[in-house]
């Protein structure tokens, strides 16, 4: 091939000017075969205290939920797994058809009229609708209620704030607007888990002239009143909960949905239904004048690659526990959660915070310092709850869904009851 | 009349909606093991979910049906440039979906996860290496992401030094869009520079945008153009000297690996798409992973979280999640893409040290082999070695005969191999990207490059044949522009 090419080595490819730089030391530990590969990280995982072997309470942003078989069987197929965004429309109709089929499940789980192909995650979904806000109204300042999720407001302070965005916090019960405010960000259920009066915020935000940016959590979706019956005006969630597993935190996928009077503004990648040459129905990408490669430094957003492979994941998990399941898997998730916060709320000690209704996760005031109780937990084999002593007292943040156990649940509050006499 | 055949080809395109019937469920859930506890009140509650309801075989059938319908790199050879489609190793899938990886929550205290962290933070050396540079953050979610996160850095930097007045951003006209959406998304003013006659950056052009107002510079290198811009140490010295950073698009780090390090260059900051350089299966479209690798200036500025070593009292190695001192915040709810991460970081291992610079060893060597057996058939507009990559021309074939290189990509479907990037870099016209990857053999690409100068000669021969390519697909040519005229973006009822 060299002798093809014209040059006696590859080095002669490379350009003269840098040549003192040229082929430079690499520190680099020597190959692995695949044998070793496996023991070497079979090594690095079971290091880590994995749930399913502990039991575990986190929730706050990435839940725990029965995964069917088919999720992983589907989304490993190669054909999906290993091709590229779907720029060659006649050859890549399975991953647009199955994005268009998230799309209409999104957007029906919402309650909005349309969802785009995903985002990063649910937190840059929701950082992605203010800077569409900001957009449509053309305003400047965004308020979040102070109820929001910190780690998702640091990640709105993140996006919003280098292209001159203000980030107010304001308060959950009495959020005060102005007529710079394009926007109201609310959480449901909140950051510590309570179901809200959507309603009421969307009207003080529509009153204001603004947006009403909802984040949403998903499954809790299939079982509360949807945003987009509560004048939301663009939706945010995380569809981790719908199929994917934590693995520590990504990928996820982030769902956007809005009205159709938007769609124009819209980031991300968008599948739209239409014809061939010969009259048959496809699918493609659509609005891409919105995009980085047409519109460049006044598109909507800079995202390219997404994560479609993640947002087939939730689409198998969607239309497999369809309109039933999804609706189930949610009140037993409700079941697991209600029944634990009952026995906590009976152990000396403790007290689980009355924020009225809630879905799959709670506050609780903790003996001691949760980090401490974290601890001591770990000896029962059991992962606690997130603590949150920076917003509440001694607070713990805890989750059950549908695959924590009774058996575990019990054990859970068995273990707290014992610490906490220990105090 | 539609015959038989017509329709069962339309219905197997039915959507989920259309193929639902009530009663049908695809997965079964448990009966609840705890007492029973009341639901809230109705008017809470939703009233339905309009959600399909399938069968666990229908849905299997339909979804493995569909998938059929795709081209995917283990399917064939897929040269589109930019994105670096090498074959990815199944291993890397295997272990990625370990439990001990796959089912860890990202919010388990340090000492759960040490096996985790450990692995992010021996990624972060082996990248910090593989560039020259002296941090990296894990946590951008793909390259955009990754330019962000850099870019961010950069205005920090100039604003922890008082410099407001420093609000444009350099960017090379062979760029991808997503550099200057980036530059747009920070606040910044994009001042586009032009290329030289040799596809390198235009010295003199630069010497000129550069002043007071300079933030810094975004760069791919090699370039867009699949070329080793040979003023480099020039262009990173002049913006260097005007107090801007230095910012290097990763995306074609498959070239420089082993060969030449961003860091010894003197860029202040990269980004590695990790789904190309390290092989992340891309999933049609993500999921990728864009770590931020940088050099001293930017050290406290990098996006949280970063992994720290430290040794305990005992001697013992203990891994953390931490901020960096002036952070510029959080790129996601998390730690980033920590399933790419995985997978990059087995692929590292894999390769070793000699592996990694056979890497742009095989690289460059493919992409030359093509550029030396296509050009004369295709129009070469930088007649120079290239490196991973090489952008011909369709606009001989178009002035002579009509044939644009949207016809040649659709007529190599036809032949069973995917287009190259098409219509990009926005500076060739009628540009035909091709990026063989290292993983290729000869034998392949000797294929493809008689493909391609059989497609060279009907052109003139046969040039419908390409005008209406391709075939033999589920899909003729779609109508875009009605897809775009007229928004039709969800299932709906009176379909
Ligand atoms: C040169 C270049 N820069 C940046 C990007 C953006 O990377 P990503 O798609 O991972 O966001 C790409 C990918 O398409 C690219 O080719």
């Amino acid at each position: 091939m060299l002798d093809t090419i014209g040059v006696d080595s590859v080095d002669e490819l490379f350009a003269d000017k840098q040549q003192q730089h040229r082929n430079p030391t690499l520190d680099l530990p020597p190959p692995m075969s695949e044998c070793d590969l496996k023991r070497y990280f079979g090594e690095l995982a079971t290091m880590n205290k994995t749930p399913g072997e502990y039991a575990c309470f986190l929730g706050a942003g990435s839940y725990r939920h029965h995964i069917p078989a088919i999720v992983r069987q589907l989304t490993s197929r190669s054909e999906f797994m290993t091709a590229y965004t779907p720029y060659q429309p006649e050859i890549s109709q399975g991953t647009l058809q199955t994005e268009f089929e998230f799309q209409t499940l999104c957007a029906q789980l919402t309650g909005m009229d349309v969802a785009n192909a995903g985002m990063y995650d649910g937190s840059t979904s929701l950082a992605e609708a203010v800077l569409m806000a900001s957009r449509v109204t053309r305003r400047t300042r965004v308020a979040v209620l102070d109820s929001v999720s910190p780690a998702y407001i640091s990640v709105l302070r993140t996006y919003a704030e280098p292209p001159g965005i203000t980030v107010d916090v304001v308060s959950a019960d009495n959020p005060e607007l102005n007529e710079d405010t394009a926007c109201l960000v609310a959480q449901q259920p909140n950051f510590l888990g309570y179901i809200q009066d959507m309603q009421a915020i969307a009207d003080r935000a529509h009153d204001a002239g603004a947006l009403f940016v909802v984040y949403a959590d998903a499954l809790s979706m299939a079982m509360f009143t949807p945003p987009g019956d509560c004048g939301a005006d663009i939706v945010a969630s995380e569809g981790q909960a719908l199929g994917v597993p934590p693995t520590f935190g990504g990928p996820y996928v982030g769902i956007f949905a809005c009205k159709q009077s938007y769609i124009r503004q819209m980031p991300g990648r968008i599948v739209g239904r239409t014809v061939d040459s010969q009259g048959r129905t496809a699918y493609v990408l659509t609005l891409q004048t919105r995009e980085q490669h047409i519109r460049r430094e006044r598109a909507t957003s800079n995202i390219c690659t997404s994560v479609a492979l993640i947002a087939l994941m939730s689409t198998v998990y969607m239309a497999a526990n369809g309109r039933h399941g999804m609706r189930r898997a949610a009140e037993l998730t409700y079941q697991k959660a209600h029944y634990l916060a009952s026995l906590i709320g009976g152990i000396p000690g403790y007290s689980v915070v009355d924020g009225g209704v809630f879905f799959q996760e709670f506050a609780v005031q903790c003996p001691m310092p949760p980090s401490t109780l974290n601890e001591r937990l770990l000896e029962y084999k059991i992962i606690g709850g997130l603590d949150i002593s920076e917003q509440l007292q001694n607070g713990m943040l805890i989750c059950a869904t549908e695959v924590n156990t009774r058996e575990e649940i019990d054990a859970f509050a068995a273990a707290l009851a014992e610490i906490g006499t220990t105090v | 009349m539609t015959t038989l055949l017509e329709r069962l080809s339309q219905d197997r395109r039915q959507l989920l909606m259309d193929r639902s019937v009530s009663g049908r469920v695809g997965a079964t859930l448990p009966e609840s093991d705890v007492p029973h506890q009341p639901l809230p009140e109705e008017g809470l509650l939703r009233d339905t979910l309009d959600f399909p309801e399938v069968s666990e075989n229908e849905l299997v059938r339909y979804l493995s049906q569909l998938s059929q319908l795709n081209f995917s790199i283990d399917h064939n050879f897929y040269p589109l440039g930019s994105c670096t489609m090498k074959y990815n190793p199944k291993v890397d899938d295997e272990i990625a979906s370990m439990p001990g990886f796959a089912e860890i929550h990202p919010l388990q205290p340090d000492a759960t996860v040490q096996g985790a962290l450990r692995l992010m933070w021996e990624l972060q050396q082996r990248l910090i290496e593989i560039t020259g540079m002296q941090g990296c953050s894990l946590a951008p979610m793909a390259g955009a992401d990754g330019e962000f996160a850099g870019i961010l850095m950069a205005r920090a930097y100039h604003q922890d030094r008082g410099n407001t007045q420093r609000n444009k951003v350099l960017i090379p006209d062979s760029a991808h869009g997503t550099n200057p959406a980036t530059a747009n998304m920070c606040g910044f003013e994009v001042v586009t520079l032009p290329s030289d006659a040799n596809g390198n950056t235009d010295l003199e052009a630069l010497r000129f945008s550069v002043g007071d107002d300079l933030a810094g510079l975004m760069i791919t290198l090699p370039s867009t153009l699949g070329l080793f811009d040979s003023n480099i140490l020039e262009v990173v010295r002049v913006v260097r000297d005007a107090g801007g950073i230095v910012y290097g698009d990763g995306a074609n780090l498959n070239a420089l690996l082993g060969r030449v390090k961003l860091g010894d260059l003197g860029f202040d900051v990269m980004h590695s798409n990790l789904h190309k350089t390290f092989t992340q299966p891309h999933g049609g479209g993500g999921p990728g992973a864009g770590p931020v690798i940088v050099g001293e200036r930017l050290l406290p500025y990098m996006p949280t979280p970063v992994v720290n070593r430290s040794a305990d009292n005992d001697g013992n190695l203990i891994y953390t999640l931490k901020a960096p001192p002036q952070t510029v915040g959080r790129m996601g709810a998390f730690h980033g893409n920590f399933g790419a991460l995985v997978r990059a970081y087995a692929y590292i291992c894999t390769l070793g040290d000699q592996g990694i610079a056979n890497i742009s060893h095989d690289a460059v060597i493919n992409a030359n082999y093509i550029l030396s057996r296509l050009k004369g058939y295709y129009d070469l507009p930088y007649d120079r070695s290239c490196m991973h990559e090489v952008v011909f021309s369709a606009r001989n074939l178009k002035r002579e005969h009509g044939i644009s290189a949207l016809d040649v990509a659709k007529r190599l479907i036809d032949y069973g191999i995917h287009p190259p990037t098409m219509y990009f870099p926005l500076i060739v016209e009628e540009a035909l990207m091709v990026e063989p990857t290292e993983t290729e053999s000869k034998e392949t690409l000797d294929g493809f490059i008689e493909v391609m100068r059989a497609i060279a000669q009907e052109a003139q021969d046969a040039p419908d044949l390409l005008h209406n390519a391709p075939h033999d697909t589920p899909n003729t040519r779609l109508d875009e522009a009605r897809a775009a005229r007229r928004p039709y973006l969800r299932w709906q009822p009176e379909d």
